[in-house]
């Protein structure tokens, strides 16, 4: 009897705590979240260095002469672009659409891959042309910044291929869909830090 | 009762959350617009040029507030206040941190005898 009521509290109370912790994952968003605004902080440090030292060019070339601003409306459409397709991708995944999600998220993954693709060959003519990170203290924190999100990205990309591989094998469950979900914030996220990248660096660069 | 409101509220967070096909749209064509709008302020050369650093950055926020709205789904929703009570923090602290060091390099460039750009607009003292 005794035990009988032991097993029937430790039931109530396992299912209350089971209950608790079935909030379709979004104390896993909520600490994502916090991650994603810590990342945030990264990004300010950097857009603050880099906004310090942009005249500090020591006789290098400065923004003007270096940047390509039709070049970089190109990498911010194709960055636009992977966003959108990935909402695409989520909205299936909440319909269920299995194959839908991992097709969408391959398309994702290209708009990112062109994107890197761009921003690499980019840098690679910068250095190219004498301009690289050792030039100046302008160089300097210019690469740093855009290529910390650039390095975001690849981290993405490598993120998406995982997702899919996961899709394939697993389908759509919990840890699945929760995943997703926190790789549909970073992605977002990403373009976001991206349109304070073009608007303070580049635009402003030009000006 | 109490069960078939969480459910409720349950039901209006996931609503809340996930968007439509139809706000990803939207939120899509009106970064599309701000982005064009940002690059044409500065390569048509039609923007007087004391105007374009205030448009770019009045696009750049307007750009960032519609993507936390349509792609990230950031709004005053109950499921959302934790996030974005957490985002306002974030702002004040980034705010803290950029102004700050603008502020402070700014005044030390203007201080130091350097031939800085700086020093031609400042008084040399």
């Amino acid at each position: 009897m005794s035990s009988s009521t032991i097993t029937a509290t430790h039931d109530t109370v396992s299912h209350g705590v089971d209950h608790e912790h079935h909030d379709d994952g979004s104390k896993t968003l909520l600490g994502f979240w916090i991650y994603l605004m810590s990342d945030c902080l990264i990004f300010s440090a950097l857009f603050a260095t880099f906004a310090v030292l942009s005249n500090a060019t020591v006789g290098g070339p400065n923004g003007k002469e270096l940047f390509d601003l039709s070049y970089v409306l190109g990498e911010t459409m194709l960055l636009l672009v992977s966003s959108f397709t990935f909402g695409v991708a989520m909205l299936n995944m909440h319909a269920g659409h299995r194959n839908k999600v991992i097709g969408w998220l391959f398309i994702t993954f290209l708009f990112g891959a062109a994107f890197v693709a761009m921003e690499i060959h980019e840098f690679a003519h910068l250095i190219h042309e004498g301009a690289g990170p050792d030039r100046s203290a302008f160089l300097s924190s210019y690469f740093t910044l855009v290529g910390t999100h650039g390095l975001h990205v690849t981290c993405g990309l490598i993120w998406i291929v995982v997702m899919m591989d996961m899709i394939r094998r697993y389908g759509l469950n919990d840890a699945v869909t929760r995943r997703l979900s926190c790789l549909s914030l970073f992605w977002h996220f990403l373009d976001v830090v991206w349109i304070c990248v073009f608007t303070i660096v580049y635009l402003r660069g030009v000006l | 009762m109490s069960s078939q409101h969480s459910h409720a509220s349950g039901a209006d967070h996931k609503h809340a959350n996930h968007g439509s096909l139809k706000s990803y749209i939207v939120g899509f064509i009106l970064s599309i617009v701000l982005t064009l709008l940002s690059f044409g302020c500065v390569m048509s050369g039609a923007v007087p040029h004391d105007l374009i650093l205030p448009g770019i950055v009045v696009l750049c926020v307007a750009q960032v507030l519609v993507q936390l709205v349509f792609f990230l789904h950031l709004s005053a929703a109950p499921g959302q206040r934790d996030n974005l009570s957490i985002g306002v923090f974030t702002v004040l602290i980034i705010a803290i941190v950029v102004v700050g060091s603008l502020w402070v390099l700014h005044n030390m460039n203007v201080n130091m005898m350097h031939p800085a750009p700086a020093m031609s607009l400042g008084n040399a003292g």
